[in-house]
């Protein structure tokens, strides 16, 4: 649509036109603001915990979990220089040989989610697959945060110090 | 030729100023969400009336909801 919208324009006498192609959809997806009257809808993005700790594909195991000891999380995104996502390190695979990289260790691909997706519909969608928490990335596979299911049950709940 | 822009350019437009978003959806789909400061043409009222609020010497984004 549009493209037939931009020719239009163009044919209209505008000389300066574009066509954002990959759309809204794709602008909300990033995180991006929304105005509407879906914009007051918790989105999963809203309720991502921010400071999930991460660590590079050749780090060690046995450093990344000494890191993240304390810390009060009990997982690791492995991501690029980039910031993309490229497995996950969940307790199961920090108990590995502290020897072994992370790239070796991790969860390869875990299921991600973009932001714009509404809050309480995702909460609904975990809890029939029995899911705890779920990895939020842009569309581009950047890393924006980790949502957890009881977060999203209560939106808005800024009592951690890790909500954005 | 209109060009094909990607979210990043769309981005560096608006910073610049000037830059205007144009939400060619039909007005309910525009009502539920749109981009910040985009106005509503939908497609098919795309002419020369509609259009005459916008700036003809700035650029003009257009954009729906068909790609993925």
């Amino acid at each position: 649509m549009s493209p037939r919208a931009a020719w239009r324009l163009e044919g209209l006498g505008f000389s300066k036109v574009y066509d954002y192609a990959p759309s809204k959809v794709d602008w909300f997806a990033a995180g991006l603001p929304m105005e509407g009257e879906l914009a007051s809808v918790p989105t999963v993005g809203d309720v991502a915990r921010r400071g999930v700790p991460t660590c590079a594909p050749e780090e060690k195991v046995g450093e990344v979990r000494d890191r993240i000891q304390g810390t009060g999380w009990d997982r690791c995104v492995v991501v690029n220089e980039e910031r993309v996502v490229l497995g996950l390190l969940r307790e199961k695979e920090l108990a590995a040989d502290p020897e072994t990289t992370a790239e070796e260790a991790m969860r390869f691909g875990p299921t991600t989610v973009r932001p714009d997706v509404p809050a309480g519909k995702m909460a609904e969608r975990m809890q029939e697959r029995g899911t705890a928490s779920v990895v939020v990335t842009t569309p581009d596979g950047e890393l924006v945060g980790l949502m957890y299911r009881e977060d999203a049950e209560r939106p808005y709940n800024t009592g951690s110090p890790e909500h954005a | 030729m209109p060009k094909t822009i990607v979210r990043d350019g769309v981005r560096e437009l608006l910073e610049e100023g000037g830059a205007q978003l144009v939400d060619v959806l039909p007005s309910e789909e525009y009502a539920e969400s749109h981009l910040p400061g985009a106005i509503n043409i939908p497609l098919k009222e795309l002419n020369r009336e509609t259009t005459a609020r916008l700036r003809r010497d700035e650029p003009v984004i257009a954009y729906c909801h068909d790609y993925l």
